[in-house]
């Protein structure tokens, strides 16, 4: 497909790994490939990079080493986080009720449900309101005294709003109850300071901020018992057994790290550049289409919309044609969309909701690549709406 | 059918120079084969599947060789990654049930027998995934059809299959001027088992496959039972009678048998009977000796001239009444209201109203209808 001169506007899906980043992986496949459980040199090697990793980790969150769980994907670090904090608690104290929204990612809302249906936990599913957010007061009165876990995404995956998470995790933590956030889209655009923030647990995946795909990041405030999914050998101090992928893991905390430390100046070009795309695809197309998601409390690099009577599947392909790469909460391989349950939740209707588009900026999307989008975008509307008034 | 196609002609990317060009893909041979030999020719290929309503199937046996079910999808995509081309699937499933099912289901109850392949090669696949390959800014729609389209100077011809056996005009015969021109039938210069045999020199990786079914959306292949499950109780027992009126049994429902049937018609007299007509008014099933099974005359509706100009003179062809029927020679005498009288030299056994009557002179095919009159022999 080297014909194609592709615009990648999906960095909400993955992102290319920084050559930095790959630099420093290189060692641990040829060089250094001790397993770092073992007792010899090999292993002490890589003992060190994993635990100079997760240091590392650890100081970009403001948090402290023993805290950092080394996944493998940010699935894993939501599963691991709720079913792990559930059976703990229903262990130590009895705690049987989660809360979690109505908007989260699959991989709370499918574990959350997984708990309710095969383990035997109730279950409280917070909608939101037009704008995505949860509303933190009714989040506290679905609180009950064996509630052992919230779990409110920091920002929505699809339509980029952001949560007020310290909010929720301050009501929690005022009624003893235990918050997790699912940070995977959040993680390179707020700044983490796990000893200020009312959160104890935070999942991360570093392929959505420059780092490999198949490590995960969970954070596990000290004193929060978690049970393991993953039983064997005992690595991540019990929470999360099997041989640790010391490459990966120097990867993601390489990626944190630069994620870290260039984030105002990442921060202000997404910013700047989703103002660009959101202004023009809004008054190119008035009517036909709408920002969804909050128009404020929202990632920095997420542009979401919602068009009207056109299919969102139709609209990636087009894209995809024409060279520009996005997504789609409705978007399906196998011909068979469905209506977006985010864009549901919201309250919108049928015509929108099978017509969603989400673009999401990365470090080196330009201007150039803004205004390639804001001129093709309008066309393939064009086009498929005159492709819907013959078959209307 | 649509005169022109609507207008997609706004800008394409600049550095564009190669012709671009959306391939269906079923995940068969052929159409996989269609594909890498326009690769082959130089074209910006696309590939793209059509997701077609299809019945719920329950057993993993039935799933085989079905269109669009997961495993074909999964083999599309195999040899379009193979291919290095992009693939998509589109949904098609509410429009090709409302074109295609129920136009099934509804000529059934009218007593008619129909191919819905022509129904849905002019509705779907030549009309609905063409705008959709022209949105695309494709200049054509390939298939994996065994036909062949030539330019004659004049007009575009549709041309029977180099290999008369796979031939698939029969069921193309529907397309006008402006498809023509936008159509590629790459697989329609070959032999069956040239393509096989191509399909394994390029590794494909659907090259041993099989044969698929032709009513692709039914989940075990009998249509009998589908109708049946959809109708329900619309389906009501009658009288089997020979042609002087005697009653020589009950039939299960009228959409159970077809012109020309012999088997499962559960009567004893003797002699072979084989369904002559089906009387819909009287809910009643007329059977008849091999011999009374001829006919001379036919009257064919919705007729297509692929010329694109509508015949007025009578002219001396070769007719296909089936698919898989011999072309025996005839003539058709155009009627008002695009419909046509088809006089055969020799009476032909098995006319049937619903399927279509497809003309051609040598390998052209010159167009053809649906036949709606079998007319008596007088006499």
């Amino acid at each position: 497909m080297k014909s194609y001169r592709n615009i990648y506007l999906d960095h909400g899906a993955s992102t290319p790994v920084r050559e930095e980043v790959v630099a420093k992986m290189l060692p641990f496949w040829t060089l250094d490939y001790g397993n770092p459980s073992a007792v010899h040199k090999f292993g002490q090697t890589a003992s060190r990079a994993l635990e100079a990793a997760r240091q590392s980790v650890a100081e970009s969150l403001n948090a402290s080493a023993d805290e950092i769980v080394f996944t493998g994907c940010g699935s894993e670090s939501d599963n691991l986080a709720l079913r792990g904090v559930m059976l703990a608690a229903r262990a130590a104290s009895g705690g049987n009720h989660l809360i979690t929204s109505v908007i989260e990612h699959k991989a709370v809302l499918e574990t959350a449900k997984q708990l309710r249906d095969l383990f035997g936990f109730e279950l409280t599913v917070l909608p939101v309101d037009e704008y995505g957010q949860v509303d933190p007061h009714e989040m506290e009165a679905a609180i009950r005294p064996d509630t052992a876990l919230v779990s409110i995404m920091a920002a929505n995956n699809e339509i980029g709003t952001i949560q007020p998470v310290e909010q929720i995790g301050a009501i929690a933590r005022a009624n003893g109850v235990l918050f997790h956030t699912d940070a995977i889209q959040a993680a390179a655009v707020s700044s983490w300071d796990m000893r200020r923030m009312p959160v104890d647990l935070l999942s991360l995946a570093p392929h959505k901020f420059y780092g490999p795909k198949g490590v995960g990041i969970l954070y596990v405030r000290r004193g929060v018992e978690i049970i393991s999914s993953l039983t064997g050998g005992g690595q991540e101090s019990g929470r999360r057994a099997g041989t640790v992928n010391v490459p990966f893991a120097v990867g993601a905390s390489e990626a944190l790290r630069l994620a870290v430390a260039e984030r105002v100046e990442n921060v202000a070009h997404y910013r700047r550049l989703t103002a660009k795309l959101v202004d023009g695809v809004l008054s190119a197309l008035p009517n036909k289409c709408r920002l969804t998601g909050h128009p404020v409390e929202r990632l920095p690099h997420n542009a979401s919309f919602a068009f009207r009577n056109i299919s969102g599947n139709d609209l990636l392909m087009h894209l995809d044609i024409a060279g520009v790469s996005a997504s789609s909460g409705s978007a399906c391989l196998t011909g068979d969309p469905k209506p977006s349950s985010v864009l549901q939740a919201l309250g919108l209707g049928p015509e929108w909701t099978s017509g969603g588009l989400r673009l999401t900026i990365g470090r080196q999307n330009t201007d150039d690549d803004v205004e390639t989008v804001l001129r093709i975008l309008p066309q393939t509307v064009g086009r498929l709406e005159r492709l819907n008034q013959e078959y209307a | 059918m649509k005169e022109t196609l609507p207008d997609y002609t706004d800008s394409r990317p600049p550095s564009d120079d190669k012709k671009r060009v959306v391939v269906a893909m079923s995940g068969g041979v052929d159409s996989s084969v269609a594909a890498a030999l326009l690769v082959q020719q130089g074209y910006e290929v696309i590939g793209m599947m059509m997701r077609l309503w299809s019945e719920p199937s329950s057993t993993q046996s039935q799933k085989l060789n079905r269109c669009c079910t997961p495993d074909q999808m999964a083999d599309a995509r195999r040899v379009a990654q193979h291919l290095g081309i992009p693939f998509y699937v589109i949904d098609a499933q509410e429009f090709f049930y409302d074109a295609v099912v129920r136009y099934f289901v509804d000529e059934h109850v009218a007593g008619r027998t129909p191919n819905p392949c022509i129904e849905c090669n002019r509705r779907v696949r030549f009309s609905f995934l063409l705008d959709k390959a022209m949105s695309f800014q494709a200049d054509y729609l390939a298939t994996g059809h065994y036909a062949r389209v030539k330019w004659d100077g004049h007009d575009y011809q549709l041309l029977r299959a180099h290999d008369h056996n796979k031939d698939q005009s029969y069921v193309l015969h529907v397309l006008g001027q402006e498809e023509l021109s936008h159509v590629l039938f790459p697989v329609g210069d070959y032999t069956k088992s040239t393509i096989r045999q191509l399909a394994r020199q390029m590794n494909l990786p659907v090259a041993e496959k099989s044969e698929s079914m032709d009513l692709c959306f039914l989940s075990d292949g009998n249509y009998r039972r589908f109708l049946k499950d959809v109708l329900g109780h619309e389906i009501r027992p009658g009288p089997i009678v020979n042609q002087a009126g005697a009653v020589l049994g009950q039939h299960q429902g009228l959409t159970n048998y077809t012109i020309g049937q012999r088997k499962g018609l559960g009567i004893a007299v003797g002699k072979p009977q084989y369904v002559l007509a089906k009387d819909e008014a009287e809910n009643t099933l007329i059977v008849g000796d091999a011999d009374s099974l001829g006919r001379s005359k036919l009257v064919v509706k919705n007729v297509n001239w692929l010329a694109g100009i509508g015949q007025t003179d009578t002219v001396s062809v070769q007719v296909k009444i089936r698919y898989k029927a011999s072309a025996v020679p005839a003539v058709v005498a155009p009627l008002e209201h695009d419909r046509a009288q088809v006089c055969f030299a020799h009476p032909v056994a098995g006319a049937t109203a619903g399927q279509g009557a497809v003309f051609y002179v040598g390998d052209v095919c010159l167009g053809g209808g649906i036949i709606d009159q079998i007319i008596a022999d007088e006499g």
